[in-house]
């Protein structure tokens, strides 16, 4: 085995690993703020893929411009489910917010099959294609378009959370509600606004994912669970954590899968999150 | 000398544990009515929709016990219905030991894993234990998938046997054999978790479930009894894999260690009411129907159709019963004979 | 009179912030010993430490001859100390009977044996026509009760009590205070956290008095009473306040 396919290897793990620590991103703010896990988050990532593709199919508009249009979507989609669903189990147990955020996985997905039969398709001639070439490593160029859209997205939402007022008020609602509120931030506002960023993370993702993955409805399961682990590495709530361990699964996986075997490539980043959460149950750089 | 109070020699005298006559009747001649069901010869799908519910019921029992007694959340309880179906089809496929036999098998496979897995485990809390035991499930089905020795992928195929069912435990006559079997099971599992909640453990684990500091200031080792809560857990989950694969006479992976029945087994017990004894049951009579009517009435497509009911139903229980349909029987009905 | 419980230099910090240090007292047997100093003294801390539900630094905890520091808090409640919580931590879904016959268990192997034992202590803090009432449909002097007849129930020859008349309402405390002192009759040793001084100088044999973590005072009430850092304490709070 050459140092080029090692190298090959870690490179495609970044990449991939960037797209990760974004979608985790979403996920670990939305868990930040109100402490709940949506497990439906690969099926809102799934939302925003099958968003791309029709947006692509029905109107001819590539993955490159429809990214506003399904960010637009998701953060409605993101603010609906919060104000029908989630608002509601605020004060539930965690036994009934991780089954009410399940039944939503459910019933997402089942839509999904309905609608769009469990086929798998493909985005044809989209305006990103082909890959690069340096010293014997490919890099697509999908590929490294999309880790490089959600590295700015990631770097947008890190700018928000911490330069903006609204962004400051939603750190403060994340850290102590009632402090909040007593300061005049509305939780409702910011709950609904995290719902809105979190599924835009999504919408980023999916959007740039579909440029060169299969859309199907099952789609997003794979892509959760890694979400999952990168949460509890990075930390529940740290946003910043999400993205080193977002990438440190995407080279797990590719270098474990080209060390061991491919078809455990699961279970290397499972293996990594009992580990890590049997020896130090806050996560890496976890707050909690 | 202290005066002894009247009213405590009265609490002396109360039974320890109170059976309402009434409720005993019923649930007596609603046993009497499931035995002798199969005679006015029904309908080999309402057995089969019987059993079904059953199965599920005490599916969804082991996964109350976990949660309703010790208050954890497994979502990758499938495990042990898996190295159940696993344990009966393997040891029959492979060295013709009858299925009876691998049931006890699969019990004591399921209960040593749930000790390996729980030792680590059940130290976590909340959501890191419930995305463990997610990840775990996941992970026994990616193993099994390439498992040759098991058949992968492909799975295992049990041996048409026609000479001695009862022995093969293969009935290819009628569905009766396998109703009698599931509801014997399913009576059994109910009672044990029955004496369960009146014994001496239950109490333990329920002072856990709902107070776990509190519980060990009270000389209770917590993570000790979560441990044999898993067990237990896991005890009972096992033999239904069994009798599954004895039932489709296919194991594979992907319909045995699968994630859909983590969450299915979880959501029934949402749905019928958690922590409490009828709650599977009342999950899974309602559940259960609507996955095999829209199989018939959607045929191929049906599949989705009683996911989306599954969904939206499950969603609508968390808003607004987050107690299950259990709570909406009125409580002179349940438990609350005790107090005046 | 022989020492029943002694702790030694016993410190625990949490992020840097001193929460007790070096904190040395003793307990009589048969008494009562009284907990004193202003909120975030580190009272509660100190009945975390001895009885394991928080880890020491550094320091010794030993219950008669033995030594206990940092064992599992199970083991200390069968080695028979007993406690209740600041923050009461009832079974709210189970009947105050159920929530006593859990901390009767720890000692009895039958569960009628276990429950007529439970009633009995039930009777003792006189709740007894409430037995079947979920301990969620119980006042919070009832409720706390309810945590003192669970700790009880385990048999303890030493009950740590986490402030006994904080947050219930004034005519219920006169029942309280009688209950604590019925404990000392019947023989068991009390250590109470307590913020109403009239009380706290009224039951207590001795008195420890804590600020921001360290022991600043143990002596007999009297004495306690006139103590310039205690007093000095206690003023600071209500300037601060």
């Amino acid at each position: 085995m050459t140092s080029q396919v090692i190298i090959q290897a870690i490179i495609s793990g970044i990449l991939m690993g960037l797209i990760y620590a974004l979608i985790a991103a979403g996920l670990s703010l939305i868990f930040g703020l109100m402490e709940i896990v949506n497990f439906a988050h690969g099926d809102h990532l799934m939302i925003s893929m099958f968003s791309t593709f029709w947006f692509w199919m029905l109107f001819g508009i590539d993955p490159i411009f429809s990214i506003p249009l399904t960010i637009i979507l998701m953060a409605f989609l993101g603010v609906f489910t919060h104000y029908f669903i989630i608002r509601k189990i605020l004060n539930s147990t965690m036994l009934i917010q991780i089954c009410a955020t399940f039944g939503l996985a459910v019933t997402i997905r089942a839509l999904a099959q309905f609608f769009f039969t469990p086929d798998f398709r493909t985005i044809k001639n989209p305006i990103i294609q082909g890959k690069l070439e340096i010293y014997g490593i490919f890099i697509g160029y999908p590929q490294l378009f999309a880790s490089f859209i959600c590295l700015f997205a990631f770097i947008l939402l890190y700018l928000f959370v911490t330069k903006t007022e609204t962004g400051t008020a939603l750190q403060a609602t994340s850290q102590d509600r009632q402090a909040a509120e007593i300061l005049g931030i509305p939780s409702n506002k910011m709950f609904a606004l995290g719902w809105a960023i979190g599924l835009s993370c999504v919408a980023v993702a999916g959007s740039m994912l579909s440029n060169y993955y299969y859309v199907f409805p099952d789609v997003g399961v794979n892509f959760s669970l890694f979400a999952f682990v990168a949460v509890a590495l990075g930390g529940f709530g740290s946003i910043n954590g999400s993205l080193i361990a977002g990438v440190i699964i995407g080279i797990v996986e590719s270098v474990g899968g080209l060390l061991i075997d491919p078809s455990y490539k699961l279970l290397y980043v499972f293996a990594v999150y009992l580990l890590v959460v049997i020896l130090r149950p806050q996560g890496i750089f976890g707050r909690y | 000398m202290n005066l002894i109070s009247k009213e405590l020699l009265q609490a002396k005298n109360e039974p320890l544990n109170y059976f309402n006559k009434n409720s005993l009747i019923i649930i007596g001649l609603v046993v009497l009515g499931l035995f002798l069901y199969p005679f006015i010869s029904p309908s080999k799908f309402a057995l089969h929709l019987l059993m079904m519910i059953f199965m599920h019921a005490v599916m969804s029992q082991s996964w109350n016990v976990l949660a309703g007694f010790s208050g954890q959340i497994s979502l990758g309880h499938a495990i042990f219905f898996g190295i159940g179906a696993y344990a009966s089809g393997y040891f029959y496929t492979k060295f013709q030991i009858t299925p009876w036999v691998g049931i006890i098998i699969g019990i004591a496979i399921s209960a040593f894993v749930a000790l390996l897995i729980g030792i680590p485990m059940l130290r976590l809390k909340g959501h890191y234990f419930a995305i463990a035991t997610l990840l775990i499930g996941i992970s026994f089905q990616v193993i099994f998938q390439r498992w040759s020795e098991v058949g992968g992928s492909a799975g295992l195929y049990v041996p048409i046997n026609r000479d001695s069912p009862w022995l093969s435990m293969q009935f290819h006559k009628s569905k009766v054999s396998y109703y009698y079997i599931t509801l014997v099971f399913f009576i059994i599992t109910f009672f044990l978790v029955w004496l369960l909640n009146r014994s001496k453990l239950g109490y333990r684990l329920k002072a856990i479930r709902d107070q776990s500091e509190a519980a060990s200031s009270l000389g209770i080792h917590v993570s000790k009894y979560k441990v044999i809560a898993f067990i237990i857990s896991a005890m009972i989950m096992a033999p239904m894999g069994s009798i599954y694969a004895q039932y489709v006479l296919i194991i594979d992976p992907n319909n045995t260690f699968s994630v859909d029945i983590s969450i299915l087994v979880l959501l029934i017990s949402v749905m019928g009411g958690v922590g409490n004894i009828w709650g599977p049951i009342i999950g899974s009579s309602i559940l259960i129907p609507i996955s095999e009517f829209s199989r018939i009435y959607f045929g191929g497509t049906g599949r989705s159709i009683d996911l989306i009911i599954y969904g939206i139903l499950i969603i609508s229980i968390c808003i607004f019963r987050p107690s299950g349909i259990v709570s909406l029987i009125p409580k002179s009905f349940r438990e609350r004979e005790k107090a005046k | 009179m022989s020492i029943l419980l002694k702790v030694e230099n016993l410190s625990r910090s949490f992020g840097g912030i001193h929460a007790n240090s070096d904190i040395t007292f003793d307990v009589n047997e048969g008494e009562i010993l009284g907990v004193i100093g202003p909120n975030g003294a580190g009272k509660s801390t100190l009945f975390d430490l001895i009885t394991g539900f928080t880890k020491s630094d550094k320091g010794k905890v030993i219950l008669r001859d033995k030594n206990i520091t940092n064992i599992r808090p199970d083991l200390i409640c069968r080695l028979g100390v007993g406690r209740t919580f600041q923050k009461l931590k009832p079974f709210a879904d189970q009947t105050l009977l159920e929530n006593v016959i859990v901390g009767a268990l720890v000692k009895e192997k039958n569960l009628k044996v276990a429950r007529d034992k439970a009633l009995e202590i039930i009777d003792f803090v006189d709740l007894i026509e409430k037995r079947h009432h979920y301990a969620k449909e119980l006042s919070t002097g009832q409720r706390k009760r309810l945590e003192l007849a669970r700790a009880l129930a385990t048999d303890p020859k030493l009950l740590l009590m986490d402030e006994v008349t904080g947050g219930v309402d004034q005519r219920t405390i006169p029942g309280l205070v009688e209950l604590v002192l019925k404990l000392k009759k019947n023989g068991i040793t009390v250590v109470t956290i307590e913020h109403n001084m009239k009380i706290i100088m009224d039951i207590s044999d001795r008195i420890l008095a804590l600020n921001q973590g360290k022991r600043i005072a143990f002596d007999i009430p009297k004495n306690i009473s006139q103590n310039s850092q205690v007093i000095d304490a206690y003023l600071g709070t209500v300037d601060a306040a």
